[in-house]
């Protein structure tokens, strides 16, 4: 699977949180919930203009707490439904998440973040139990467009919690965008979902961390049983679900750089200006961190001498590029925490030149080796 | 039959002489499991076997959805034949508030105990109350957290001893409780308050009617329904079962009294 390239004809210039609400109601969400934090604030605002026009329901609710229940309730009915806040938020929300993924309930949740050091919130979640999230991180507000709607898809498809990695540029970026509703193609009818319908009819339905269905032989849960049950879906989930990755000059390269999101798109124009002097540099963007492209990764960094992993944190995502490299050649780090005064990841860094040092630094070590 | 200190004991060391036969059964159609897990003496389920009542009385089952906290209660999830979401301690009313909200058309009601919402949730309750969502929120109230083993809660009366609280609940120590009713009914968005009981068959009986009239209130859409219902917990409470009825009266029921505290919709016919 690879995101597709967008006609020209339906482009409009939008900013990125703009963008992903009507992305988000063009995949068929009708219910959003949300508490204002700088850069998800924007979405919500959008969501609260444009939801009651088609019919859909937009809470602004009195916690990040109540935001993500809200959001799981109305998906409970079966309602296409997101929530979001910051990585601060997604903190408070994390118990709920952890939940809503054992009772197996579809929900989309964005993370407009602030620099990229939630990498480990996201993909290892900080909730309790044995569950696993959905990631995908856009680079920009085209391929945010289409993940927030195939994040929708995948929920709906996998009954589990999928979540849109942004950041402050990706919020606050204006680009010439299409937004299209895209046919991922059909879903499982959710026959799961609560409308009330099956009161009384000796079948009633049940959504709930604790059993996947009522038992009506015995009193109470067994959450052995439930448990296993949802580690066996969340397995087949991240095996089947096929990992997005974005990757160019790798099979000469000798130094493959790693970046996801924002400065994912900043490495490529570094990669680019170095190759067009003649260095063998290439590079791999993973697009969907869980699954995590390993594979793309691992073969990436068979020929090559060196890898190098940027991120906007004290090294978290290079834990992964490790287990995919297994020692096939030396991990450098060439990120680092790079901030403004308000924390929010409008990071100095971000300059190709910059970069492109960094690079040509792995670059010139390898071939010492 | 013998008896120990005055009270009947059946001798459960050998078969009886005649069988059991069930004379009537009294279940109501929408629990699926008459018998449960509860300690012997519990007013939980008379408050749930009330509430399920009322919703049949209505005939609204078809269309609604439960949402049941955390607490002993929770065992019931599992085992009535009503649609039931299933929420995080204390959360239970913003999970209503999405599902009433996305389909407006059913009928909602939380289930909840005094831990799971004066304690942990009680932000949750209030701000659903104020907004005047069209749910209906059902507290147990006993007191104590029972599922635990008997500890104070935010409703725990001053004296009364729990497992934290060993000489009993004291002011200066660990505060005053909490009478949410009463709360709840200072808020615009309340439409109908009221505070049941079932520890004996008059207050069971009334109980029922507040259930009723919340519902009646949410399918009218006059606004946040609340009814507390207090309950009997014999176990966390250290005494013998038989006593519970009256310690509640006593104790919990002093405090926290029974009675309607608001009614719009009656306001509104009044006027």
């Amino acid at each position: 699977m690879t995101v597709t390239s967008q006609p020209r004809a339906s482009r409009r210039l939008l900013e990125g949180s703009e963008a992903i609400a009507e992305a988000m109601i063009a995949a068929g969400c009708r219910f959003f919930a949300g508490y204002p934090m700088t850069p998800f604030t924007e979405v919500l605002e959008h969501m609260a203009a444009k939801l009651p026009a088609v019919g859909g329901v937009c809470m602004n609710a009195e916690s990040e707490l109540e935001a993500v229940g809200m959001a799981w309730g109305a998906a409970a009915t079966g309602t296409y439904a997101a929530t979001g806040s910051t990585g601060q938020g997604l903190s408070l929300m994390q118990e709920s998440l952890a939940e809503i993924s054992l009772a197996r309930v579809p929900l989309v949740v964005l993370n407009m973040a602030r620099a990229q050091g939630d990498y480990y919130q996201a993909t290892r979640g900080g909730g309790h139990g044995d569950y696993r999230t959905l990631v995908f991180a856009p680079m920009d507000v085209a391929e945010a467009v289409e993940l927030s709607q195939l994040a929708f898809h995948l929920a709906a498809q996998w009954r589990n919690p999928v979540l849109l990695f942004g950041d402050y540029y990706l919020a606050h970026t204006t680009q010439s965008v299409a937004v299209d509703p895209i046919d991922f193609g059909s879903v499982p009818a959710p026959d799961w979902a609560l409308d009330g319908s099956t009161g009384g009819t000796g079948r009633a339905r049940l959504v709930s961390p604790l059993g996947g269905g009522k038992r009506r032989d015995d009193v109470g849960y067994d959450l052995s049983e439930h448990y296993r049950d949802c580690a066996a879906a969340t397995e087949e989930m991240l095996n089947r679900v096929e990992p997005l990755v974005d990757t160019a000059f790798v099979d000469d390269a000798d130094v493959v750089v790693v970046a996801f999101g924002t400065p994912g798109r900043y490495i490529r124009a570094a990669v680019r200006s170095l190759r067009d002097e003649g260095a063998k540099v290439g590079w791999v963007r993973p697009i969907s961190l869980v699954p995590f492209p390993t594979a793309a990764v691992a073969e990436a960094a068979r020929g090559a001498r060196a890898v190098a992993v940027y991120e906007n944190n004290q090294g978290q995502m290079i834990d992964d590029v490790r287990l995919a490299v297994l020692g096939a050649c030396p991990v450098h780090f060439i990120g680092g925490l790079s901030l403004d005064h308000s924390g929010f990841g409008i990071a100095p860094d971000l300059d190709v030149a910059v970069l492109r040092e960094r690079i040509a630094a792995v670059l010139d070590g390898a071939k010492e080796r | 039959m013998e008896h120990i200190e005055g009270h009947a004991v059946i001798n459960t060391s050998a078969p009886p002489s005649e069988p059991a036969r069930l004379v009537e059964d009294f279940t109501p159609e929408l629990i699926d499991v008459g018998e449960h897990g509860l300690c012997p003496g519990c007013g939980e389920p008379i408050a749930l076997r009330s509430a399920v009542e009322a919703i049949a009385d209505l005939d609204v089952i078809q269309r609604t959805i439960a949402v049941f906290g955390i607490g002993c209660y929770t065992a019931f999830s599992n085992n009535l034949d009503v649609e039931v979401m299933q929420a995080l301690h204390g959360r239970a009313p913003s999970l209503a508030t999405g599902a009433k909200r996305a389909k407006p058309d059913t009928v909602v009601f939380t289930v909840q105990g005094d831990g799971d919402m004066v304690n942990e949730g009680l932000q949750e309750v209030l701000h659903a109350a104020a907004r005047g969502e069209r749910i209906t929120c059902i507290m147990l109230n006993n007191g104590v957290f029972g599922e635990t083993g008997g500890h104070m809660t935010a409703t725990t009366v001053l004296g009364q001893r729990t497992k934290n609280t060993l000489d009993g609940r004291d002011a200066e120590a660990h505060g005053y409780p909490i009478l949410l009713s009463n709360l709840v009914a200072q808020l615009e968005g309340a439409a109908y308050v009221a505070r049941g009981a079932v520890n004996n068959a008059g207050n069971v009986a009334r109980t029922k009617k507040m259930l009723l009239r919340a519902f009646e209130s949410q399918l009218a859409g006059e606004g946040f329904s609340f009814v507390e219902i207090l309950t009997m917990c014999p176990t966390g409470w250290f005494i013998d079962t038989q006593e519970a009825p009256g310690y509640l009266s006593e104790h919990l029921g002093s405090v926290h009294g029974v009675g309607v505290l608001k009614d719009r919709g009656e306001e509104r016919v009044g006027s």
